[in-house]
């Protein structure tokens, strides 16, 4: 035993480590790109320091609480002027240190840290000499990530298993219809599972075409997306319209946990939520177990990875598949509930407003982790909360440009920080076995 | 386990793939399948591990008729099949490949990593198969990863082992250690097959060699008095002579020279050091050294493809050296690139717009913005004809061709064409017999016609069959400068191991 493993020592699998030894160095590409980084952060200090802090008085509070809770937080008062200049010299310093002598592997650490300063800087220049409600924001920030979060967890599902899935919007639409229709005849509960079930319906349609007829899964997708868009408006100005009591669900309420609820902060943003975004949460964490842990997640992972190999040991590629599709399109119709059946309990035409898309960013941005994933949802949801209560407060930003942060958020990250991401090795690829 | 093949024959729409094969593989040895690209080789394999069912014959193990309706079946029966293409999953890691499909779990579901590690550990103490389960694949080198492959169908319980061309994607070294493994299994009693068309490792390593041509079984030869020639005859179905014919070169003026050329990588490591360099027009002059010793880097240095840190190029009187690769194939070099696949052709595109891909945009193939098809095809059909393209349908796909034909196409493309200087990279690597005669023919020719030709090569057999002089490359540096016919494979070995220097 001894020497065997003084065998394995020896093996030069270390050797061809070497990438990453390399991270350790800096390359002069990695320079340039610590440069770049550096200045942006710097532009963004300037930003701060010459545009917002002149343009800010008073001071700028920000609620903690609500009214009604057990233990009261003391609202935020905070001189606009002062700490707009003080967050500028943070951010300029954190920029001049990096243009200088970069912070190497934390570069992306710190840009990231650099953007929070920043949107913190808007809020306190936006909030200048009013009142807004933090607390209010906060907790609608969780709300607003669970239907991104579940529709990147559907998207993960899917492509992990080796199917690319551009429906997602689609499903989420699906499921909000079905969910306010079934929701409004039948109840919230069997709302809920209607709204599933449209979803799973849906994935089937994926499922079969893309792995029985190996049709272009991109344009199943979008075939998907359209035909939901079209069948759901054209249902709700032929039916809804003329029946107005199919399209008034009972809408969830929020359900707050004893003791846990009454955390300031923490309490309402995670602990007096709906049972959807519970659920989200639930399914984050059931999903990644079972994707990294169980033998369905190695073999789902493998027949999106290398599908020849998974059924060269006796793995059926198709049944893989069609299962993980299937389950994925479960949670995106479930994910479409949280439109109606979680918010209004009415359905709009084309209500889910691109939440379907943002969700395919956050898988992408979340490496095709659901935790990662969740991360990057809520990002999104932040945005999306943010843009929602600035706009109720008279802030000097246009509410057209402010609806756009969401999106444009998307754009930035998408754009620029996703490049070094990597799908599964056969996603998108159709299997035929010989 | 004994296993006997009983006139297996598989028909497919207008080929016959077996015709009527028997063969015996014994425990404890190993049989080695040779022939040809082409040969049926592969689909008597699909049929021994389940994919394909023979149209007639019997599968026979230990006495007992066995038929495979899939793979799995050929599975329970004992046969590991080691693809040429690993089966691996590269960002799992060792033991998730080697369980993949018969997991151990807790409660039936969850997986058992530590039970999965043990697995992997037992089976490479006990047949010497040194791996690190945890380690992820796509981190591993080619040979280890082989290693997980066998690792995998020892698991599965195979005591036949079925290796198809084990030794195409290993280095020289890679491939000893590849026959220890052998070794140790033959030993331990397992039954192997060693399907190749590399016949010194057949001589090396088989106790029987059984020839395949056209779908037959042509012929049987006992590696101890088998010589490769006769193999090779055998296969190919008509005399083939392994040593390149060629009369001693008559060197003229120098074409190629490199001074002190010099590359390094993103971290500042030498990739080329100093390395200095002449080919003169009508010799061959061979790079020999183990893979990764910086001969990708020359060859790219000298086609323009990679930039260096010093040093001067020259093409007989014209410095190329910051010249671009278009430029650098127009002043006269032609290149045929070590990877075929990804650099020498596009597989996509038709054998008559492969032919053309390095000229396309000149007359007479395109005049203005306009491609020329006619040209283009004339052109195609004729290099097809002249340099035995096969099937010489120039509508066809590159990446139809067998690895052979599609190398005898990029010579074409490359020889076709009026050069002072031919960079052969890897010129036969992975390519049947025939084509490899073929191609070291052409190679000769050229540089009987006043060619300065440069031959990099990993394959020793090829250097000596082919050069005038060798330089050895090792770690970058060119560390030996030797006259062909005054050394010996032994020698070069020596230096391209870094030794001897």
């Amino acid at each position: 035993m001894s020497d065997r493993s003084a065998e394995f020592e020896q093996t030069p699998v270390e050797s061809y480590l070497s990438k990453e030894v390399k991270s350790n160095v800096l390359s002069k590409s990695k320079v340039r790109r610590a440069k770049i980084i550096g200045i942006v952060m710097l532009f963004l200090a300037a930003v701060v320091m010459f545009v917002l802090a002149p343009a800010s008085q008073g001071v700028a509070t920000f609620g903690l609480s609500f009214s009604d809770e057990k233990f009261q937080l003391s609202a935020l008062a905070i001189p606009s002027t002062a700490a707009l200049y003080v967050l500028a010299m943070v951010l300029a310093f954190l920029g001049g240190t990096q243009f200088l002598k970069g912070f190497q592997r934390k570069s992306t650490l710190i840009l990231g840290i650099s953007f929070v300063v920043f949107v913190i800087s808007i809020m306190i220049w936006a909030t200048a000499g009013q009142e807004f409600s933090l607390i209010s924001m906060l907790v609608s920030t969780i709300a607003r990530t669970a239907p991104i979060a579940l529709g990147a967890l559907s998207g993960i599902l899917c492509e992990r298993s080796g199917v690319v899935n551009i429906g997602i919007e689609g499903m989420l639409l699906g499921g909000a219809f079905t969910g306010v229709v079934m929701g409004s005849l039948l109840g919230g509960w069997v709302g809920l599972i209607a709204a599933t079930i449209t979803g799973g319906i849906l994935a089937l349609l994926l499922a079969w075409l893309s792995i029985n007829y190996r049709v272009d899964q991109i344009i199943i997708g979008v075939v998907i997306n359209l035909l939901v868009l079209g069948l759901t408006s054209f249902l709700t100005a032929q039916v809804l319209v003329k029946r107005p009591e199919w399209n008034d669900a009972p809408i969830f309420p929020a359900i707050k946990i004893p003791l846990l609820g009454d955390i300031p902060i923490i309490g309402p943003m995670f602990f007096d939520q709906t049972v959807i975004v519970y659920a989200m949460f639930g399914l984050v964490a059931l999903t990644t177990f079972m994707l990294f842990r169980s033998r369905w997640g190695l073999r789902t992972r493998s027949v999106g990875e290398n599908p020849k190999a998974a059924d060269s040991l006796g793995i059926s590629v198709a049944k893989t598949r069609y299962l993980a599709v299937i389950y994925g399109g479960m949670v995106g119709g479930f994910a479409g509930a949280w439109f109606t059946l979680g918010t209004v309990g009415r359905f709009d035409e084309g209500m889910t407003g691109g939440a379907g898309f943002i969700g395919l960013a956050a898988m992408i941005f979340g490496g095709w982790n659901p935790i990662g994933a969740l991360g990057a949802a809520l990002i999104f949801g932040f945005s999306d909360s943010l843009s929602q209560k600035l706009a109720l407060i008279n802030t000097a930003i246009p509410t057209e440009f402010l609806a756009m942060t969401p999106y444009l958020v998307t754009i930035v990250v998408v754009a620029g920080l996703v490049g070094r991401a990597r799908p599964p090795a056969a996603d998108g690829v159709p299997w035929e076995k010989k | 386990m004994e296993l006997e093949l009983r006139g297996i024959t598989k028909a497919f729409p207008g080929v016959l793939a077996n015709d009527n094969v028997s063969l015996t593989a014994h425990s404890g040895q190993v049989l080695a399948l040779i022939g040809e690209n082409g040969a049926g080789k592969s689909t008597l394999m699909n049929i021994l591990s389940g994919i394909y069912r023979p149209d007639s014959g019997e599968i026979i193990i230990d006495g007992v008729d066995q038929k495979f309706h899939d793979p799995g079946a050929a599975i329970k029966a004992g046969i590991g099949m080691v693809h040429q293409h690993f089966m691996l999953v590269d960002v799992f890691t060792v033991a998730e490949n080697v369980v993949l499909g018969i997991e151990p779990t807790i409660a039936g579901s969850i997986l058992n990593t530590k039970e999965a590690d043990k697995e992997v550990r037992e089976i490479s103490e006990k047949y010497g198969l040194a791996v690190d389960p945890k380690a992820k694949i796509e981190n591993l080198p080619v040979g280890i990863q082989q290693r997980v492959e066998i690792i995998k169908v020892l698991l599965r319980g195979a005591k036949v082992l079925v290796f198809d061309e084990p030794t195409a994607v290993l280095t020289p070294q890679e491939v000893i250690e590849f026959f220890g493994i052998v070794a140790e299994l033959k030993s331990r009693g397992a039954t192997i097959i060693f399907i190749t068309h590399k016949l010194k490792e057949a001589i090396a390593i088989a106790d029987h060699i059984t020839v395949l041509r056209a779908g037959k079984v042509v012929g049987h030869a006992d590696p101890k008095t088998a010589t490769q020639e006769e193999l090779a005859s055998m296969m190919v179905g008509r005399d083939i002579d392994l040593t390149v014919k060629k009369t001693p070169a008559k060197p003229g003026e120098s074409v190629l020279t490199m001074e002190s050329v010099t590359m390094t990588d993103d971290l500042g490591r030498d990739l080329l050091d100093n390395i200095n360099l002449e080919v003169r027009a009508g010799e061959i002059v061979g790079i020999a050294g183990i893979q990764g010793n910086g001969q990708t880097e020359l060859v790219e240095a000298i086609t323009g493809l990679l930039p260096l840190a010093k040093g001067t190029i020259k093409l007989k009187n014209l410095d190329i050296t910051s010249s671009n690769p278009r430029q650098i194939h127009k002043d006269g070099v032609a290149h045929i690139p070590e990877d075929r696949n990804h650099m020498g052709m596009i597989g996509s595109f038709t054998i008559a717009e492969n032919l053309v891909l390095d000229s396309y945009y000149a007359k007479p193939y395109s005049k203005g913005i306009q491609m020329q098809r006619a040209a283009i095809d004339e052109t195609a059909r004729e290099l097809v004809a002249a340099y035995d393209v096969r099937p010489p349908h120039i509508e066809n796909n590159g990446g139809a061709l067998s690895g052979g034909n599609a190398q005898k196409m990029i010579v074409a493309r490359e020889f076709s064409r009026d050069v002072p200087l031919v960079v052969c990279a890897q010129p036969t690597r992975g390519i049947d017999v025939g084509s490899i005669e073929y191609i070291h023919e052409q190679i000769v020719k050229k540089r009987d016609e006043g060619i300065a030709i440069l031959v990099v090569s990993t394959e020793l057999d090829e250097i000596f069959a082919l050069s005038d002089r060798i330089l050895v490359m090792f770690d970058g540096k060119i560390v030996a400068s030797l006259i062909a016919s005054e050394t010996n494979p032994t020698e070069v070995g020596l230096y391209m191991a870094g030794q001897n220097a």
